[in-house]
């Protein structure tokens, strides 16, 4: 294994609110490599989408409150000033938002917005990033880019501005994008296309790709290793193919459950997670997601509720949960048995 | 964007031509009757016929509404005054003098009164406006915030005359309000003008300054803003380049409007410092039941609102490229 | 389908909306074709799933059967009863029977009013006073959609998303009604929360008899939902069949296409079909010539631009599949496995 790129260790993102502190990221820590797709997945307020903010540094400092390593190539993140961090910003590492058309200035045309980027980081000529813009349109398959480079975000299709959001990302050939829900405002067959796009390009580019998403689906169609994410904490992780095919944690085992096939029996009910997502103001103690999981009693000691489980991780696996290795294989085996069937 | 202009400049048209038929029927619909006024105390009904006839208003009211029309595309004869060039406003029923003439000499006051007023509170109130919104939270926003509040509920005549006796009494550093035309004396008109300019611009720049916060905060907190910084812009850049873009088009909306009616006079601005701009003309010809100038000074006013209400859809189309004229 | 009495019958359902323009005078100078002339039946206590993407035209369906918008032409029928134009006071008997749940849990309630006052407004409205009072009903409609019935004076910001979307399955059930448009009621909620709806609104359908035109995006709720499905583009049925058939035996381009593309939460050792069509859906202000998907199937021809498709049960077809298209789809043949065609081109 080489060194890694991008290498987050127990980062913790706090909000300072008028209620009080919301720990919307509270100890988090995993690694990425080079040309790889990270697939993040989480529910609303899980801290998916605090973390890559985070590592871009947005946040808003007077607010936020932020702990641990990020570490960018070698470099640490966290503690860079402002300047190091625009110079990072679009050139070294960038991000692609869910909403394209509120994400792009409304008032600059599309081929404005992506020179600037390009200049910012460059210093090249206005006539240089303009080509480069045309280029880039070309690139993410965007039709006589020659003449659409003039247009505004409002006379894109849905699909069209996600693709030159992607342009605007890669102008400055980023060693990582962060892609924050990209699909998930798109129809499906638009979400078909950018996610080609997405792979196609990095294979040309050998960008790594963190790529957040609510919809299991998305991962199962992009990632190479899934993050799972709950309450501001990574519940599980492993390669697509381990988390997918078999899950080690409830909430994992709970969103594949619940979610409906296109070929699975129709006549049963779904098998929902009860409850609802935690506040992350005043968040459960110990394991976050033992009000809602099924397990609890199985676990003696009623560690679930008292005591943080820890996230041991070995080789890429592992889960963050109090049920042993034999009593998850015996209580998980329904699930490998409906998904294999 | 010329169909715009033809098509807001008819609709304009129709506008002016509604509110002059409104003027003049609710004038008539008031209980006093002008003729009889100038008549005199010793007034027998020859007398007033022949009033009546002099002033114009001796046909019915349509008629009379369709004269009016008439002398202000092609021109009109009075049996008393002779004629008059079109556009024609007639004549004062109070000093007979020609309506646009005295239009004409009231109107330079007004206007130097809006646009000095304008700049102040422009340069005063956005550029507060802007500061508190870069330190959103810290003390200077709150100090803006609060005398911003304060400001704005204040009334004119009483901080006027306040100011005229702090300034220009006391501690003479400002000259006492007059008004003295640009082209005579642009030092004097400047020195003039510049209490009243500050009294007028202080409720708007408290107003404005709270207008521009409030737009440039909800402006910061935009997706578009957020990926200007993920791109890796500075905070300046995207502060003026994104967000002060984007809270441009309502400020723009706002001042269209308030200078619109600003130059239909600022009726106790005017009043309390003694001016003779349009607002002043406009309470003495309600006062005295002056029809032609009435409906002058309405004309005038209405015509500002209407040509501003354009400028600032023209304008807003050019800073948002969403907005498309039609 | 053989129904003879279909609880709702819609036929050839037209809405356009104007487009104004012109000078000087401003006129209608084009329409919006969000739907065009549509053909399908809802039999009692029966799911139709509505399924399409954005701008196909089956939210403004929705809106149309529950008469919240006036159709352009076409006939809807309700248990008998034609209420294409019906006006306040024709609608007024039927508004109870017919409801409509939306999808934004968080804009469709009232902030201002407690749970009880937003469930029991249909009540009020309609002047039904149920056995017991209106509270008892409350508390009975927070019961079944699983809620506690003390809750009913708290606000409906007291409440999670998924809560709040009860709140709404709950104002829907008030009138005891026996058809409800539900307009992508779960896809704004958190996927561990959909299923719970999901799950609630089966409940519902099959204790309490309700039939349900289920508008949706996403293709597997709705296949757990409906017994049949529609799929729509540009303002057309383009295929509407049982959904054993639609998901089985897709026969039209796009159906196959739409299937295609959605992402499944499997890493499966066989890849799945994958078909990538190319470009966007044209305006619906300008749709194309003949059948509407011509521009993005890659088994368009000449006749596809000068022949409209109609909706037949085309040969192979159950009873009660019905396809537009010239061309249908058969299980082996291939399609090609990506478009390189250019939709501007082809716009």
């Amino acid at each position: 294994m080489s060194t890694p790129f991008l290498s987050l260790r127990d980062l913790k993102v706090h909000f300072s609110t008028e209620d009080g502190v919301v720990k919307a990221v509270d100890g988090l820590s995993f690694d990425l490599e080079k040309g790889k797709t990270l697939g993040i997945v989480g529910e609303s307020g899980s801290g998916k989408s605090v973390t890559n903010m985070a590592i871009l540094g947005l946040h808003d400092p007077r607010n936020t409150t932020m702990d641990g390593e990020i570490l960018l190539d070698g470099k640490e993140l966290i503690h860079a000033s402002e300047s190091e961090l625009e110079k990072l910003r679009g050139n070294k590492m960038s991000m692609i938002f869910q909403d394209a058309l509120a994400s792009l200035s409304p008032y600059h045309t599309i081929g404005a917005q992506i020179a600037e980027t390009y200049r910012k980081h460059t210093g090249v000529s206005k006539k240089e990033a303009r080509a480069r813009a045309i280029e880039m349109l070309r690139r993410v398959g965007i039709p006589q880019p020659d003449i659409r480079v003039d247009d505004y975000p409002h006379q894109f299709s849905g699909g069209m501005r996600q693709r030159a959001m992607i342009a605007m990302a890669l102008v400055c050939d980023p060693e990582l994008l962060i892609a924050d829900e990209p699909t998930t405002a798109l129809d499906v067959t638009v979400q078909a296309q950018i996610m080609d796009l997405l792979k196609d390009l990095q294979q040309e580019f050998g960008t790594a790709i963190i790529f957040i998403t609510h919809d299991l689906g998305v991962i199962a169609d992009i990632a190479d290793d899934v993050l799972v994410m709950y309450g501001g904490r990574c519940v599980e992780r492993g390669t697509k193919k381990q988390v997918l095919s078999a899950p080690d944690h409830p909430y994992t085992l709970g969103l594949l459950n619940s979610m409906p096939s296109l070929d699975g029996a129709v006549d049963v009910p779904l098998s929902p997670i009860p409850g609802s997502p935690p506040s992350l103001l005043n968040p459960p103690s110990g394991c976050r997601f033992h009000p809602r999981c099924g397990f609890t009693e199985k676990v003696t000691g009623g560690l679930c509720s008292t005591e943080r489980p820890a996230l041991e991780v070995a080789e890429g696996r592992g889960s963050a949960c109090h049920l042993t290795a034999d009593q998850k294989r015996d209580l998980f085996a329904d699930f490998a048995a409906t998904r294999h069937n | 964007m010329l169909r715009f202009l033809i098509r807001r400049t008819l609709g304009a048209a129709v506008i002016l031509l509604i509110i002059s038929a409104l003027v003049f029927v609710l004038f008539y619909a008031a209980p006093r009757d002008p003729a009889r006024i100038a008549c005199g105390k010793v007034c027998t009904p020859e007398t007033l016929a022949l009033v009546k006839k002099n002033l114009g208003i001796d046909h019915s009211l349509p008629v009379q509404y369709w004269d009016w029309l008439k002398g202000l595309f092609v021109g009109r004869d009075y049996t008393s005054f002779g004629h008059c060039d079109a556009p024609c406003l007639g004549y004062s029923f109070q000093n007979r003098e020609p309506v646009l003439a005295t239009i004409e000499d009231r109107f330079p006051t007004t206007l130097s009164l809006a646009l000095g007023s304008s700049v102040v509170f422009l340069i005063f109130g956005v550029g507060t406006g802007m500061l508190a919104a870069v330190k959103q939270g810290k003390a200077l926003d709150k100090i803006a915030s609060s005398a911003s509040l304060i400001a704005s509920s204040m009334q004119i005549f009483v901080i006027g005359v306040l100011a005229t006796y702090l300034f220009v009494d006391q501690l003479h550093l400002l000259d006492r309000a007059n008004y003295t035309p640009f082209t005579e004396d642009p030092g004097k008109w400047f020195t003039g003008l510049l209490v009243p300019w500050l009294v007028l611009s202080l409720i708007f720049t408290a107003n404005y300054t709270r207008m521009t916060r409030s737009q440039m905060v909800e402006s910061l907190s935009e997706d578009f803003v957020r990926t200007a910084r993920a791109k890796g812009l500075s905070r300046r850049t995207v502060f003026f380049r994104f967000a002060w873009r984007g809270a441009m088009g309502p400020i723009i909306t706002i001042f269209g409007l308030d200078l619109g009616q600003l130059l239909g006079g600022a009726i106790i601005t005017e009043y309390t410092f003694s001016l003779q701009g349009i607002g002043a003309l406009s309470v003495k010809a309600v006062s005295t039941n002056d029809l032609p100038v009435l409906l002058g000074v309405v004309l005038v006013a209405a015509a500002a609102i209407v040509i501003f209400n354009i400028i600032v859809d023209a304008v807003y189309a050019l800073v948002d490229p969403r907005v498309r004229l039609a | 389908m053989s129904n003879t009495n279909p609880l709702l019958d819609v036929s050839g359902l037209t809405k356009h909306f104007p487009i104004k323009g012109g000078f000087p005078i401003r006129r209608t100078v084009g329409a919006v074709q969000a739907v065009d002339g549509l053909d399908f039946q809802v039999a009692e206590g029966e799911s139709l799933g509505l399924v399409g993407e954005s701008g196909c035209g089956k939210s403004t369906t929705g809106r149309l059967i529950t008469r919240l918008l006036e159709p352009t032409g076409g006939k809807i029928t309700y248990r008998g009863q034609d209420i294409t134009h019906a006006g306040r006071k024709g609608l007024a008997p039927i508004r109870s029977e017919i409801q409509m749940i939306f999808q934004d849990p968080y804009a469709s309630l009232n902030p201002r009013q407690t749970v009880g006052k937003i469930i029991s407004g249909p009540m009020e409205i309609n002047d039904i006073n149920p056995e017991g009072g209106r509270e008892k009903r409350v508390r009975e409609l927070l019961e079944i959609v699983g809620l506690n019935p003390e809750h009913f004076n708290r606000f409906p910001h007291e409440f999670s998303g998924g809560q709040r979307q009860r709140i709404g399955v709950a104002r829907a059930l008030a009138l005891e009604p026996k058809l409800i448009v539900a307009d992508e009621p779960v896809s704004a909620l958190d996927v561990s929360i959909q299923a719970q709806v999901v799950n609630l609104l089966q409940k519902v359908q099959r204790e309490l008899g309700i039939a349900f035109v289920f508008i949706a995006h996403d293709l597997a709720i709705v296949r757990h939902f409906s017994q049949r499905v529609a799929v729509m583009y540009l303002g057309k049925i383009v295929e509407i069949a049982d959904r054993e058939d639609l998901y089985g035996n897709p026969r039209h381009p796009y159906t196959r296409a739409l299937l295609s593309a959605v992402p499944e939460a499997t890493v499966d050792a066989e890849p799945r079909e994958r078909i990538r069509l190319a470009g966007d859906v044209p305006s619906p202000i300008n749709p194309p010539t003949g059948c509407r998907f011509r521009t993005r199937c890659w088994k368009a021809t000449e006749k596809c631009a000068t022949e409209a498709p109609t909706l037949v049960q085309v040969e192979g077809n159950k009873p009660g599949h019905l396809t537009a298209c010239h061309y249908p789809e058969t299980a082996d043949t291939v399609p090609a496995p990506r478009l390189a065609k250019d939709p501007e081109a082809a716009a």
